[in-house]
């Protein structure tokens, strides 16, 4: 489904000096996986998902996609092959109301009744939000949900998720599980989630641990959560 | 009326055919059909271009069209209505101009628009602003709205110009009495080479009157746009105005807000912004597998909707 082979990815700073972010990451994803990414603040997750899109371009490296090189290919290109993105920080827009937004995700002519779905899969009241502006009348909370609505109206064969907890309530977030469970268990679709928190963890298939930009482990959840759960006083990952 | 005119009438008035209730249309400067009703009345002035456009008290429900159409390449003229809202209406005029300009000769119309509207009555004003052809020839349109509102009465004004004029510039003036309001909406784009100046000066006089001024501009290529926007509190008021611009390619936006509090009690407030389509609404939409152009022309297409 996915390989990532030798990326790097490096930035420079205000004295032009050169910042490793990524370094050397190769990780293969099979077919209908749910990934789960964990590691500490700034250890690169959120670059990984975003060289994953198309949105930062390696320094060095490779990316397939279905036995596809996506490495020089656009976002576009990548929307198109099957790749979707759920920002950690949604973007806000004057004037595209939420039901635009739902329909350009879905590609098609979306009724009303369809777009009230997927907001309904999220837990908002579609009534009360298909002819809102996706603008800053929103709370942080609804945009999120928003987000996830439009990664579930594409329904493509990989989606990325960039810490999807962030931000959400606490009913929200029982209501977030249970989206991506079924997610998972009604297509064929895989999914890339970045989180810290426990109970994602607890439903991925498997568990990558990235700190200062390199895997630090990978494994299966039975394997993997029980020590990042164990060493929280001085845990290895996260020193 | 030809092809040409007929293109035009639908651009700036929605109009694909005579329409329902009063209306007065003008082609190429003169007026080619009007129909009044029983509390709508259309009088040609005598002293000058235009028309009285006289409206009963009480009158509630009713529209009014005036659109223009221009398709005589080199065809300038100054144009008079005046609107004589009586007390207790509530009524819809919608107004626009289109200019076909296939020759090089400048084409113009400067229309002046004086709305006196009585106590308690709801106006919605609509005016809709739109150029083509491909001659040389400039498309011009300067409006002018003078607006006098009386004791809480209420006028809603929308303008659009989206496309094809090349010079423009338009003032709006009012004054309200005790309890007035007026809510002023405002879309612009320009393009290509093109200037659009906007000025308003509203005068909030009576007491618990009220003015929102919003402006939605966006300027490409290498246009240019100017908007001034002046409210003075001469008593117990609110005032705020608004104007929020994108800016692409090699334009030129300038935002002047003033606003200036002559009673204790006036509460004003102006917002400015100007800036470029943000990277990450690109982006965005590029997730979802618009192009980079496409999402362009639909963040565009929102922020003037």
């Amino acid at each position: 489904m996915l390989e990532l082979k030798n990326i790097s990815f490096q930035v420079s700073d205000d004295a032009s000096n050169q910042k490793e972010i990524i370094k050397d990451l190769s990780l293969k994803l099979n077919d209908h996986t749910f990934t789960a990414i964990t590691g500490p603040n700034g250890g690169g997750k959120s670059t990984l998902a975003k060289l994953i899109m198309g949105i930062e371009k390696p320094t060095s490296g490779q990316i397939l996609f279905n036995d596809t090189d996506i490495t020089h290919m656009s976002i576009t290109e990548r929307a198109k092959l099957g790749i979707s993105f759920a920002f950690q920080q949604p973007v806000r827009f004057k004037g595209i109301k939420v039901k635009d937004l739902i329909r350009l995700s879905a590609g098609e002519q979306l009724s009303t009744a369809g777009a009230c779905e997927y907001l309904s899969k999220v837990g908002l009241c579609a009534r009360d939000y298909i002819n809102r502006d996706v603008d800053s009348s929103l709370s942080g909370g609804e945009l999120k949900r928003i987000e996830i609505a439009t990664i579930i109206a594409r329904n493509t064969p990989l989606s990325v998720f960039d810490e999807p907890e962030a931000g959400i309530d606490l009913w929200s977030f029982n209501n977030l599980i249970k989206v991506f469970e079924e997610l998972h268990d009604t297509s064929d679709n895989s999914l890339i989630i970045i989180s810290h928190q426990e109970r994602i963890l607890n439903i991925a298939d498997e568990i990558v641990v990235i700190a200062n930009g390199s895997i630090q482990e990978k494994g299966c959840k039975e394997d993997i959560l029980p020590k990042l759960l164990n060493n929280t006083g001085s845990c290895k990952f996260y020193q | 009326m030809d092809e040409i005119q007929k293109t035009l009438l639908e651009q700036v008035a929605g109009l694909h055919e005579i329409p329902t209730g009063a209306f007065n249309i003008r082609a190429n400067g003169q007026s080619i059909e009007r129909n009044t009703t029983a509390n709508i009345d259309i009088i040609t002035k005598e002293d000058k271009q235009g028309i009285d456009i006289i409206i009963k008290p009480g009158t509630q429900k009713e529209s009014i069209h005036i659109p223009v159409v221009l398709s005589q390449s080199g065809l300038t003229e100054m144009v008079y209505n005046d609107f004589y809202v009586g007390e207790n209406c509530d009524i819809t005029i919608i107004a626009g101009c289109g200019i076909h300009n296939g020759g090089d000769l400048a084409s113009k119309h400067d229309g002046i628009h004086a709305f006196y509207i009585g106590k308690n009555s709801h106006v919605r004003y609509v005016e809709k602003h739109y150029g083509s052809g491909d001659g040389k020839g400039e498309r011009i349109m300067n409006p002018q709205t003078i607006v006098e509102l009386d004791e809480y009465s209420h006028m809603e004004m929308e303008t659009v110009q989206i496309k094809g004029v090349d010079s423009t510039k338009r003032t709006t003036q009012a004054k309200l009495a005790r309890g007035a309001k007026l809510v002023i909406t405002e879309r612009l784009m320009t393009h290509g080479n093109q200037y659009a100046e906007s000025a308003f000066h509203v005068n909030l006089d009576g007491e618990d009157s009220s003015a929102n001024l919003i402006s939605r501009a966006v300027a490409r290529d290498n246009s240019k746009q100017l908007f001034l926007a002046k409210i003075n509190g001469n008593n117990r008021c609110a005032g705020h105005s608004e104007c929020d611009a994108i800016i692409m390619d090699n334009a030129k936006i300038s935002a002047i807000p003033e606003i200036t509090a002559n009673h204790l009690d006036a509460a004003l407030i102006h917002e400015a912004a100007i800036g470029k389509i943000a990277g990450e609404q690109i982006i965005k939409l590029m997730t979802l597998g618009l192009t980079e152009a496409e999402a362009e022309a639909q963040i565009v297409n929102g922020f003037l909707k």
